[in-house]
């Protein structure tokens, strides 16, 4: 039954992916390991289609990953997966908002958890950044795709250091990019 | 009832207008309920918010559900959750079936090829603007490069790697306290 195993796949996510919508992402390239229900580069078009449409990350792969394995009762399913745990847990910390905060050791833990989210992040990055910049069956300076790297570092410099230009929202870069890479033929 | 519709409508909306993560929700997610419907002040905002962080899932949604209960009690909180996660179903459902009609076309598949640059650009500022916050100190930065390396060269569930890490904190606090007794 797919659905029970979507179900179970998201609420394990939902359960674990701690410090939002992107930490939700080593999940699913585990998932699309595993479960062989859609592949990483599918997952990476994916994230590409979750940044750029309305609505939280998370909850948007989410919908899109029930989707694709399952269809429209999926997408569903997937997500209602993805939001059972955290329901059920922020309405028992709500109970107990105040002392939930002040602990010292609920504090301590996420000390040590905090670190291990950003380096999971970072590690499906990484993998999103080989699948883009990264030729395997290339040789020399054939192995970088050199357009899409330097299309990176001019939306690096744009989003970190241009004054007015880094305060817009992602939309804006994001829109900008799909159309260099009309442009570019990327 | 009408005002778990209203929940929901509010919600479905603050779902509708964020483009991203968590943290790009929060203005909008102000404007609505503190400004235009008096639920919660912004010192409360603020609290939820800063929990929502560190509870398992997608901030936006925990936020949802901490207002939602704050409203209209357990059922406001599913209902506001839900509310959040409405356009996100819909817009996403819609969408996927035109996407995967197209994507045969050349300049669609261009399109995404200049977007994905574009995610690995964000995926980079959210993991430096990640890092600032969340990787303080010896015992941290160890965390970090453990789990990075372990994620990138072993095969394991990420589960392993949450749940090492929030142990590894919690045995340091009580290191710290015996060697203070």
């Amino acid at each position: 039954m797919i659905y029970i195993a979507l179900f179970w796949e998201f609420f394990k996510t939902g359960l674990f992916a701690v410090g939002g919508g992107l930490a939700t992402l080593p999940f699913l390239y585990d998932m699309a390991e595993r479960t062989g229900w859609f592949t990483s580069s599918r997952l990476t078009d994916m994230l590409a289609v979750s940044e750029s449409t309305p609505g939280p990350i998370g909850v948007n792969m989410a919908t899109y990953v029930g989707y694709v394995t399952a269809g429209v009762p999926g997408a569903a399913v997937a997500t209602v997966g993805l939001i059972t745990p955290s329901v059920i847990v922020v309405l028992l910390v709500a109970a107990a908002l105040k002392s939930f905060r002040t602990n010292p050791w609920v504090e301590a833990a996420f000390r040590g958890l905090r670190p291990a989210s950003v380096a999971m992040i970072a590690a499906a990055g990484l993998s999103v950044a080989v699948l883009t910049f990264w030729n395997g069956e290339a040789s020399g300076f054939g192995k970088i795709h050199w357009l899409p790297l330097a299309l990176a570092a001019v939306l690096l410099v744009l989003t970190r250091w241009v004054k007015p230009v880094k305060k817009l929202h992602p939309i804006v870069f994001i829109a900008v990019s799909a159309a260099a890479g009309v442009a570019l033929g990327l | 009832m009408k005002q778990l519709w209203e929940l929901f409508f509010t919600f479905a909306k603050v779902g509708a207008m964020t483009f991203g993560g968590g943290y790009a929700m929060l203005p909008v997610l102000r404007r609505e309920v503190v400004e235009n419907k008096g639920w919660v002040s912004d010192e409360e905002l603020a609290d939820y918010f800063a929990v929502a962080q560190c509870t398992p899932g997608v901030i936006a949604v925990n936020t949802a559900t901490f207002i939602g209960r704050k409203r209209q009690g357990v059922w406001g909180g599913i209902v506001a959750t839900l509310g959040v996660v409405f356009p996100s179903v819909f817009i996403i459902t819609a969408l996927a079936g035109v996407i995967t009609a197209y994507a045969h076309l050349a300049w669609v598949r261009h399109a995404f090829a200049g977007i994905r640059v574009c995610v690995c650009v964000l995926i980079l500022n959210a993991v430096i603007k990640l890092w600032e916050s969340a990787v303080k100190g010896r015992l941290a930065l160890a965390i970090f490069l453990v789990v990075l390396a372990g994620s990138l060269f072993l095969k394991l569930s990420p589960v392993v790697y949450v749940a090492a890490a929030g142990a590894a904190g919690v045995v340091q606090e009580a290191v710290q306290r015996r060697r203070k007794a």
